[in-house]
């Protein structure tokens, strides 16, 4: 296998990466660690192919255990942030609900 | 065929992440950032299901499911507990790597040599060394935070740990290099038995000498590590999703260390190896001194007479679940005229920015939160600095007594403002059991008691007085 495409991919991403998260507000670090935590359980990629394939059933349990722990991750790291995301508010009160 | 269309769905998803990135860096364009976030996963999901090689759906839709079943509830935790919710979230993320990196491993042993190159078991081992340590140490940093009763609080320090952590981590390595050269020899699949083993010793290791004021760069780096494991999984399946969004989480979770470690003017090695804890024995000062209390009566008057005010607000703000009250404080002040601004410290709190969402939880608009380097020079023309729960990021040791742990590491000079009002629990000096001598200034006095309690007799004081 030619791994240097994938290592190619590695070196660009990381560098896009350092230069779009230096650039994310203070305020929001917190909701950045769980948007990128559900992002990052992208692993789900890797646990479908792994639950889903015609492998032994053990191989199958592993894969359903991280495809278990991988959705947990997106559904609850989207959800939480943007509950987070919702309640940055500039000063708008009194002014009847901005939503 | 099939081929390209999964592969420019990948593409797609890859590009809306860094979208998704991108957009969190105003609050104005956050939450278009999850929904693209959302939009990359839900098209991942769908491009992999639909490969020829998945045929067992059932399985798939049932732990689906069961993912939505745990996960709504724990999207809904109070923030406070968003911490404890984050670090356990990241032992949800290096639980999938490292359990597809086992069967990866189990299912290529059957298939022979060739499909166990030496790059691949590298990889494999760094998916499953990674994902193994993120997930027992991000429950022993979860079970910290939660305050669990069986995983100690306080950071537990041995003779020799550094080294026999090393000797452990020696063994582990050597097993690796072993399994790479010889993946198909009859001892592998035990030794990669080993691996796994010493990688979730690994986790609880590396956690448990570290204490409570270290846990914003410690989460930060577990975030970076199960993002890497990510990466690793990429390699090991060759796939350029994996290898970009794991990169992405990588490299925030690095940043966000970065600047945890700058903010208290420690280095990566020196939190997770200095066991902070155990030097704090800092030995009483010779004369014997004395807080001057306040009561909440005496601190309203002078608050109504302040014309700026800056509240800087710290864990046990959290702890005490005060943040609603200080909203009703700052209304109060508000509606006086006065000036209120909020000073946070980046390492207030358990982890990166926890003030900013509990204070925009409480309704408090995020234009008046302002970063300690903004609102430093400005402190000399605060009238009332009010310190809610903080202790380490407002001691001026830091910036006086070399012979200090904390020395060195930027603080809010909130004992430059023209009065102090520190709202303490008790007399005990702070997590890092340092004595702060902002505590003892004649500019300082101090209003004991929980921090929800006393704030709300604040309001009651000023809602009082309003009234004649």
């Amino acid at each position: 296998m030619d791994f240097w495409p994938t290592l190619y991919v590695f070196v660009l991403a990381s560098f896009i990466g350092l230069g779009v998260i230096r650039r994310v507000s203070r305020l929001l670090h917190t909701p950045l660690m769980s948007l990128t935590n559900a992002i990052s359980a992208i692993a789900v990629v890797g646990s479908i192919l792994v639950t889903g394939g015609d492998y032994p059933l053990r191989i199958r349990i592993l894969g359903a255990i991280a495809l278990f722990a991988s959705m947990t991750n997106i559904v609850s790291g989207f959800l939480i942030t943007d509950r987070m995301l919702k309640m940055f508010k500039t000063d708008k009160r009194g002014e009847g609900n901005p939503t | 065929m099939m081929y390209g269309v999964s592969q420019l769905g990948y593409l797609v998803a890859s590009a809306l992440f860094v979208f998704a990135l991108h957009w969190m860096n105003t609050p104005a364009t956050a939450r278009k950032g999850v929904y693209a976030g959302v939009a990359g996963t839900a098209m991942a999901v769908i491009v992999t299901w639909a490969e020829p090689s998945v045929i067992h759906h059932f399985w798939i839709i049932g732990a689906i499911v069961a993912g939505f079943v745990v996960g709504i509830p724990l999207s809904k935790v109070p923030l406070t507990a968003v911490p404890q919710r984050t670090a356990l979230s990241h032992a949800f993320g290096g639980a999938a790597a490292g359990l597809v990196g086992t069967a990866e491993f189990y299912l290529r042993l059957s298939e022979g040599a060739e499909a166990l190159s030496s790059f691949r078991m590298v990889a494999l081992i760094a998916e499953v060394l990674l994902g193994y340590l993120t997930l027992t140490g991000s429950l022993m940093a979860a079970g910290k935070l939660q305050e669990v009763k069986w995983v100690p609080q306080r950071p537990v320090t041995y003779p020799f740990q550094n080294l026999s952590n090393l000797l452990l981590f020696g063994a582990g390595i050597a097993l690796a290099i072993a399994i790479t050269l010889h993946p198909t020899a009859p001892w592998a699949p035990l030794a990669f038995a080993g691996v796994i083993v010493l990688s979730l010793l690994f986790g609880i290791l590396l956690i448990i000498p570290i204490g409570g004021a270290d846990m914003p760069t410690v989460i930060a780096i577990l975030n970076s590590y199960a993002g890497l494991s990510a990466v690793a999984m990429g390699f090991v399946l060759d796939n350029k999703l994996l290898i970009t969004a794991g990169a992405l989480d990588g490299s925030s979770g690095l940043i966000l260390a970065i600047i945890m470690c700058k903010a208290m003017n420690r280095s990566f090695t020196n939190v997770l190896f200095g066991a902070f804890g155990q030097v704090k024995q800092v030995k009483a000062t010779g004369e014997e001194q004395v807080y001057k209390p306040e009561t909440p009566e005496g601190a309203a008057q002078v608050l109504e007479q302040a014309n700026l005010v800056v509240i800087i607000p710290g864990y046990g703000m959290a702890v005490a679940q005060a943040q609603h009250k200080v909203r009703e404080l700052y209304d109060q002040l508000k509606k006086r005229g006065i000036t209120v601004k909020f000073a946070i410290h980046p390492v207030a709190g358990r982890m990166p920015g926890h003030m900013n969402v509990l204070l925009a939880e409480a309704d408090i608009p995020y234009t008046d939160l302002v970063e300690m380097d903004e609102i430093n020079p400005d402190m000399p023309q605060v009238d009332v600095a009010l310190v809610i729960g903080a202790n380490d990021v407002v001691n001026p040791a830091a910036r006086t007594d070399k012979t200090s742990p904390i020395f060195g590491m930027p603080i809010i000079d909130a004992d430059k403002a023209r009065s102090v009002f520190a709202i303490k629990r008790s007399k005990n000096p702070g997590f890092a059991g340092i004595d702060n001598q902002l505590y003892f200034s004649d500019r300082t006095w101090m209003l004991f008691g929980d921090a929800k309690n006393v704030i709300g007799e604040l309001v009651k004081q000023l809602a009082g007085s309003g009234m004649h």
